[in-house]
């Protein structure tokens, strides 16, 4: 059982190997398409369309090259695709039903294998619970498998609900790949039951809480990271200066006020889930060790990690802090998370060193 | 300032708590009063009165927490006392330049050191002094009645005018009042000059409230910390299994103890504990899967009833002011020694276990050995040394089948296969002289300065329980057992009630303040005649939410549509136009 899970987690890699390749496709295409190309593909969508024509079926079919999707040509900065560019917008079934068949092929392809790799994820983890005869995270190396799996799962939900966003699959394929791959290479422990202390129940409130917050700061900082790009690429090709590596994503992004509201949507919603994490692990802090806090050096990352988001969400709304530099704030957070997650875990020990790694 | 603000503005709105819709709290200095006395005095009140507005302002507030935040890393990264007293000795002895330095300035008690309270502190103050005001002024806003409607509804960002609705304006007006009352808005309907009539409503205060309760739920947290600090105590204690061996909660049988800042000795919740049975289950490979300790204990000073309980990880012993933590346990072997006139002697040892499989260490002492029946002494009458007895070693639980000589280590943490190593010594074992010392190992000044020699430490003693040996001056050692210990935290924090309190006050100030909406709805119904000579009434509406509502404008339209159905007759306004942007 904990070989199949093995298994069938490097299929997930695998699949979101497929489907970042299918992401970086939509991506290369839309970026290297001049201007009149784009515009020629509008007239020639909206033909098919009007001919009732599926456009994914044709373009995979006789074109090798997907259409791109129309641009507003109000800004340098932008495509907004017809329907998908406004909150209320997005939400609605019947623009976002417009939008799919406007997406291209390999944007399609690239959601559907990501949903595959997301199953493929799931099973791993539902499989090495078995395998080990309780919930999957009592070490590092589960831990790990599960708040990936948590990005992912998020990731698709904001996909489906969001086509516009879907260009963010790039980076959030990216980081899923590096995080698990590293995981199963590096970090593969066999099964083993929990030690004593880690056998209760605020186990499982506090961990599954954890890796909830996690993933979804996962899924936050990724999308923080492009809007960051976005205007970054905005600022540059407003003032007509070259426009360098991690901006030339810029222009296939969703407009930047977009992706920093969906920034803040998620960091909002994942902060009382950090802040129970933290609060049910005081509780189990108390019952297993006597004090609820102890400045212990996962206690104190992830109070760290805490104070950066917050500051986030106090950055964001205060006016006179502009929303790019409160932005820098949430990648920050996520940046401490990842030091607590590693750094902690392997060079300093404290209570927390049963992670199972060292 | 936000679009919504903006708006806002151009509409001239006359609003009152217009402030309160713009987010931030820094106000802007005020001049110092100019009646003041001399220009020192006024310079001085100025620089107070800024100093404390700058103290108070939330980036202050959180820059302080960022602070407290960069201020907790060399916490995490540098041994610390509390945590690891032996490894801050280790690294004070490796970093010879460096490590004073850095223990002047607290780095190896970071979270007791003066700069981390003067964080806290100032943090604390900034609070109190940022959410004073804010509670007034939320009290006052919700006592304050929705502001009247601004003259040009259609500039708001929500809006519908030629609304046709049914009966005289004070008819509609009443229907409307009803109708966002019933979704829960504050409503007011105020009769212009001109005979027309405005509803002002509004909804969300529980945002703020939120937000509020969230901040002081931070500083009841900060209190709650502080307080359990100072009147509470945590100290620890090795017990030996046994009705032999209890222990009472004083100063004088815990191993140690830390008392809180505003603690006595004499406050020292008292209870006598006991422990009964130890028992730590494994897997094949060693892991331990469960730890259990059967104790008893009496609370109070008299004699009071025995209560027994179970105490494992995770499952700690709750005391009204105590409560026991078991947080190790290990073997304590029980040795005989008869000395060569025949008196014996029973010790029992804890040894501190070194390795998942409990490879232990430790000593036996016996200094009441060796006495002439004769002279009633045990000193040497040649060289004047003491003839105390006292046993160094390991302990074994599990030694390997294959080779039980190899004393490597033990191959698995329960009591499988046994053996208890130990190298005799015999001389001064130094603990007469007042000066305390480990009971763990034999002091080694004593054995450097020759008084206490090891006999025959090429060949230790190995012994399986129930063997014995004999030594040198035909005394004898004898292995009768192994009784468990466990050590126990015990600890009594008084704040911890005031701090899950404000923890969970905490989120739930959070939940509110984060998916809290503030916005408000007006109506302006204007009379009209209609074509029979009856009134009607013709009415405009608009809104504002405040930031971060993006569906505000389906809500708003919920409401005009239900004003225009609760009107009867809803198909009379054909006409009506939305003009939401
Ligand atoms: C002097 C002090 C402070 C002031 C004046 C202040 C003010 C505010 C205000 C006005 C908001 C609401 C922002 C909004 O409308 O969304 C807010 C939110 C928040 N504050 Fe503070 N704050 C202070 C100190 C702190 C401290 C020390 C923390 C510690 C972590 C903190 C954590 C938060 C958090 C997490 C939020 C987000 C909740 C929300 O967005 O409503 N604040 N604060």
């Amino acid at each position: 059982m904990a070989e199949l899970s093995r298994e069938l987690l490097f299929g997930a890699i695998v699949a979101y190997v497929i489907a970042m390749m299918c992401y970086a496709a939509e991506f290369v295409i839309g970026v290297s398409a001049p201007g009149g190309a784009l515009l020629g593909a509008r007239v020639r969508d909206r033909e098919l369309v009007g001919a009732g024509a599926p456009i994914a079926a044709r373009s995979g079919a006789d074109d090798p090259t997907p259409v791109s999707p129309p641009a507003s040509g109000a800004k340098p900065a932008g495509i907004q695709w017809p329907g998908l560019s406004g909150e209320a917008a997005i939400g609605s079934s019947a623009h976002a039903d417009r939008g799919l068949r406007w997406l291209p092929f390999y944007g399609r392809l690239a959601v559907v294998v990501t949903g595959i790799g997301t199953l493929l994820h799931a099973s791993g983890l539902v499989t090495r619970g078995i395998a080990a005869g309780r919930v999957p995270w009592g070490n590092m190396y589960e831990f790990l498998i599960a708040v990936t799996l948590v990005c992912s799962i998020a990731w698709m939900v904001l996909a489906i609900r969001r086509p516009a966003i879907r260009p963010l699959g790039l980076v959030v394929t990216l980081v899923l790949v590096v995080l698990l791959g590293l995981d199963l290479i590096v970090l593969r422990t066999a099964v083993e039951p929990l030690v004593p202390a880690l056998n209760s129940y605020w186990l499982k409130i506090h961990v599954t809480l954890a890796i909830t917050a996690s993933g979804l700061f996962m899924t936050g900082f990724c999308v923080a990271a492009l809007y960051l790009i976005r205007t970054g690429y905005e600022k540059r090709a407003g003032d007509g200066r070259p426009v360098g590596f991690p901006y030339t994503l810029g222009p296939r992004l969703p407009v930047a006020t977009n992706l920093e509201r969906l920034t803040f949507r998620i960091h909002a919603f994942t902060f009382p889930i950090w802040t129970l994490a933290i609060m049910c692990g005081a509780i189990w802090a108390e019952a297993a060790w006597g004090r609820y806090w102890g400045w212990d050096p996962k206690e104190t990352w992830s109070f760290i990690a805490w104070v950066v988001y917050a500051g986030y969400l106090h950055a964001r709304a205060t006016p006179s802090v502009k929303r790019n530099v409160a932005t820098l704030l949430a990648v920050g957070g996520f940046a401490v998370m990842m030091v607590n997650l590693f750094v902690i875990n392997f060079a300093v020990s404290g209570l927390h060193s049963y992670a199972g790694v060292g | 300032m936000t679009d919504v603000q903006q708006q806002a503005a151009a509409t001239g709105a006359p609003d009152p708590d217009d402030a309160d819709w713009t987010v931030t709290q820094d106000r802007t200095p005020e001049t110092a009063p100019s009646d003041d006395g001399g220009i020192g005095v006024r310079a001085a009140i100025s620089f107070a009165r800024r100093s404390w507005r700058g103290l108070t302002s939330m980036r202050t507030a959180l820059i302080l927490l960022f602070l407290l935040a960069i201020a907790a890393i060399p916490g995490s990264l540098l041994p610390q006392e509390k945590l690891n007293a032996d490894k801050v000795a280790a690294y004070l002895a490796e970093h010879r330049t460096i490590g004073p330095f850095l223990d002047r300035v607290g780095a190896f008690n970071v979270f007791a050191s003066p700069w981390f309270s003067a964080i806290y502190l100032l943090l604390f103050i900034s609070l109190v002094g940022c959410l004073v005001p804010r509670l007034r002024g939320h009290i006052v806003n919700l006592r304050r009645v929705p502001p009247d409607a601004p003259a040009r509804l259609h500039r708001l960002p929500v809006s519908r005018s030629d609304l046709r609705l049914g009966g005289t304006p004070a008819e509609a007006g009443e229907r409307l009042r009803v109708l966002l009352r019933s979704r829960r808005y504050r409503t007011v309907v105020r009769s212009q000059p001109d005979g027309s009539l405005t509803v002002s409503a509004e909804k969300g205060y529980l945002k703020e409230t939120g937000n509020l309760l969230f901040h002081f739920a931070l500083l009841a947290l900060l209190i709650g910390v502080a307080y359990g600090s100072w009147f509470g105590w945590h100290g620890g204690r090795l017990l030996v299994a046994g009705n032999d061996s209890g222990f009472c909660n004083t100063v004088s049988q815990l191993d140690d103890l830390s008392l809180g800042a505003r603690m006595n000795a004499a406050d020292l919740e008292p209870f006598c504990l006991t422990l009964n049975r130890f028992h730590a289950s494994y897997l094949s490979d060693g892991q331990p899967v469960q730890y259990s300790a059967d104790v008893s204990y009496t609370v109070g000073t008299g004699n009071g009833p025995t209560t027994t309980d179970n105490l494992r990880v995770n499952h700690p012993l709750r005391l009204p002011d105590a409560n026991v933590y078991l947080i190790g346990h290990g073997y304590a072997p029980i040795v005989k020694y008869t000395d060569k006139y025949g008196h014996s002697v029973t010790q029992v040892a804890a040894f501190l276990p070194q390795d998942g499989n409990m490879t232990s260490t430790g000593a036996i002492m016996f200094p009441d050995v060796n006495i002439n029946p004769a002279t009633g002494s045990n000193v040497d009458p040649k060289t004047y040394v003491k003839q105390q007895m006292g046993f160094a070693g390991f302990y074994y639980p599990t030694v390997s089948t294959s080779d039980p000589t190899d004393a490597s280590g033990s191959v698995y943490p329960a009591e499988d296969n046994p053996m208890l190593v130990l190298v005799p010594y015999r001389g001064d074992l130094g603990i007469d002289n007042g000066v305390s010392q480990s009971v763990y190992t034999l002091d080694q000044a004593q054995i450097d300065s020759g008084r206490l020699t090891a006999i025959d430490p090429s060949s230790p003693l190995r012994l399986r329980p129930g063997q014995t040996a004999r030594l040198d001056d035909g005394s004898t050692v004898e292995f009768l057992g192994t009784r468990q210990w466990v050590s126990l935290s015990l600890r009594y924090d008084p704040g911890e009630k005031l701090v899950l309190g404000g923890a969970i006050a905490l989120v739930i100030g959070l939940l509110l303040s984060l998916t809290g909406r503030r916005r408000r709805v007006w109506f302006r119904v204007v009379p009209e005649a209609s074509g029979d000579g009856r009134t009607v009434s013709v009415a405009s509406a608009g809104g504002l939410a405040r930031a971060e509502y993006a569906s505000f404008p389906v809500e708003f339209d919920g409401i005009v549509d239900a004003a225009r159905e609760s009107d009867g007759d809803g198909s009379a306004d054909g006409g009506a136009a939305r003009e939401g942007r």
